[in-house]
């Protein structure tokens, strides 16, 4: 277990909420002070434009930048070029899934994905087929929920050109077994796309070692600001993409007629970028790493399984996801609205997540209005857990209570 | 009002039994709370100025659905300027920004919802459906 207490002097959200039970991580993580610290001293000591101005102020300010990308590519072992900053997977993917359709999608074409997907990984694809009257196909889920190799080999055909599909699951916890479907997409000549939201925090990414064409995050689930995301290419495959936003910055020469593009990854970071946050998050990046993710992995698999053996002894709900990969429960109580039963979460200061959770298609999957998530970082403690599961406890008899009417 | 309370003379009443539930083809309007799959229509008969019924249909949540079977009861049978009135006074007291006026009859039990401020967009869906409708909105 980590040095919990330790770790949460770092998170001042404790201070100002000493009761807090946070859980929903995979909504958004909080933030560790180093991170607030290092975004403040860019807008205190250095906070001019990049790659503007030729003083000494704007050359502190871009160096800060470009360390922060170089973070970002040693984190994924990415090259630098490999790395653009977006703001945030939703750009990232959407981004990505314009300027990449536009040469390489075209009618009878398939775009291969799961119903496991957020709606940032399905729905920029679910756009573009519409308009370039590709297909959309589902990977069927196992009975489990899950998206497996076996099921994967099945949906794939010839006409599938982009595989579109999340690492790890945000209601489900389930990691996606990308190391044998890659190899197979390659095979088949399709270019594979990787939601890796949930991923990067829980464990280590290499994406030479995946060898996935396109993967993208986000800072603010790994304990980053919000307003910066990531979207890695494979260097082959960026250089032939053309950008889908003009402006300052990405251009080398503007002539009244055309204009010549920056180079890689430049020319897809159109405007004065989020300079700010891309500090921060090559901050939470050395603040993952001087814990390491190994530790964190351990600390939360370990939670993970306590939470589940304290759930497994009682009755009245419903928990659709007792293998997970990552520390993520998703459970309804039974004959309860998730967010009536949310409310009543609330009452303890056990902040958790209730709805679609952004995949309404995996509520559908479950046949469900939504549910209740909870979801474990490295701030979490078995004394969480506990208030967790007392409050799940104290819902359950409440709204049997109200049923029997006494 | 603890949330026992507040749920016990919702959930058990208008909750489990909803009032006026069923669409019968008058000018309605649907809205959805996407981020927790609330979704309600609510449809009124007017003439002359007076609201001869309210009826809703839809599903969410135990405040939003009876919400909205709460609200076909109260404003049902008043005139579109008093139940315009009410709305606002519903509105007002659901921020906590007062007590509640007594002519809110059945839906003065959600002033307790006041003090869950995550649901009060649960409470006033079905009564922002009606506000739309009564400024003239039609979904059909």
């Amino acid at each position: 277990m980590l040095a919990v207490k330790k770790i949460r002097e770092c998170f001042p959200i404790y201070k100002k909420h000493p009761r807090l039970v946070y859980l929903d991580s995979a909504a958004t993580s909080l933030k560790p002070q180093p991170v607030l610290d290092k975004m403040n001293e860019y807008y205190g000591e250095y906070g001019v434009n990049i790659h503007r101005g030729v003083y000494e102020l704007s050359f502190k300010a871009t160096d800060e930048y470009d360390l922060a990308r170089e973070k970002v590519a040693r984190f994924i072992n990415a090259r630098t070029e490999e790395v653009v900053f977006t703001s945030n997977v939703t750009d990232a993917l959407n981004k990505l899934a314009l300027m990449y359709a536009k040469e390489n999608i075209k009618a009878g074409d398939v775009v291969l994905t799961s119903e496991l997907e957020h709606h940032s990984s399905l729905l920029p694809w679910m756009k573009i087929c519409e308009e370039k009257k590709a297909g959309l196909r589902y990977i069927p889920l196992s009975e489990e929920g899950r998206i497996t190799t076996e099921n994967f080999k099945k949906a794939l055909t010839d006409k599938v050109k982009v595989v579109a599909l999340t690492y790890v699951s945000n209601v489900m916890g389930y990691r996606t077994p990308l190391e044998e479907i890659i190899p197979l997409a390659h095979e088949n000549g399709s270019v594979v796309i990787v939601d890796a939201a949930q991923a990067v925090q829980h464990f280590r990414v290499d994406v030479k070692a995946l060898d996935c064409d396109f993967l993208a995050f986000s800072g603010h689930k790994m304990l980053g600001p919000t307003g910066i995301g990531v979207l890695y290419g494979k260097k082959r495959h960026l250089k032939k993409l053309q950008p889908v936003f003009y402006g300052g910055d990405m251009n080398e020469d503007v002539y009244p007629d055309r204009v010549e593009i920056k180079e890689i990854p430049y020319c897809f970071e159109a405007g004065t970028p989020p300079i700010a946050e891309a500090i921060g998050l090559g901050r939470a990046i050395d603040f993952l790493e001087e814990i390491g993710l190994k530790n964190i992995e351990a600390h939360c698999r370990e939670l993970y399984d306590y939470a589940l053996a304290k759930l497994s002894g009682i009755e009245g709900f419903t928990l659709y996801n007792k293998n997970a990969d990552i520390p993520i429960i998703a459970l309804n109580i039974d004959g309860v609205h998730p967010h009536d039963a949310a409310t009543c979460f609330e009452q303890d200061k056990v902040c958790i997540r209730s709805g679609h959770h952004c995949a309404q298609l995996v509520s559908r999957f479950l046949n469900c209005v939504g549910s209740l998530r909870a979801s474990i970082y490295l701030y979490n403690d078995r004394e969480d857990i506990d208030m967790f599961v007392g409050a799940l406890v104290k819902t359950i008899e409440l709204f049997r209570k109200l049923d029997g009417g006494q | 009002m603890n949330l026992e309370n507040l749920y016990r003379q919702v959930i058990l009443d208008h909750y489990k039994n909803p009032r006026n539930k069923g669409l019968k083809g008058y000018p309605k309007v649907r809205i959805k709370n996407p981020s927790c799959g609330d979704d309600i229509t609510v449809e009124a008969k007017v003439s002359e100025g007076l609201i001869e019924e309210i009826n809703h249909e839809g599903s969410g949540c135990s405040i939003c659905c009876s919400s909205a079977s709460v609200l076909s009861e109260t404003l049902g049978g008043k005139t579109t300027a008093k139940a315009e009135e009410l709305i606002q006074k519903f509105y007002s007291m659901i921020k906590g920004e007062d007590e509640g006026d007594e002519e809110l009859e059945e839906a003065l039990v959600y002033q307790g919802v006041s003090q869950f401020p995550a649901r009060i967009k649960c409470a006033t869906l079905p009564w922002k459906a009606l506000e739309r409708l009564l400024k003239g909105d039609d979904d059909e």
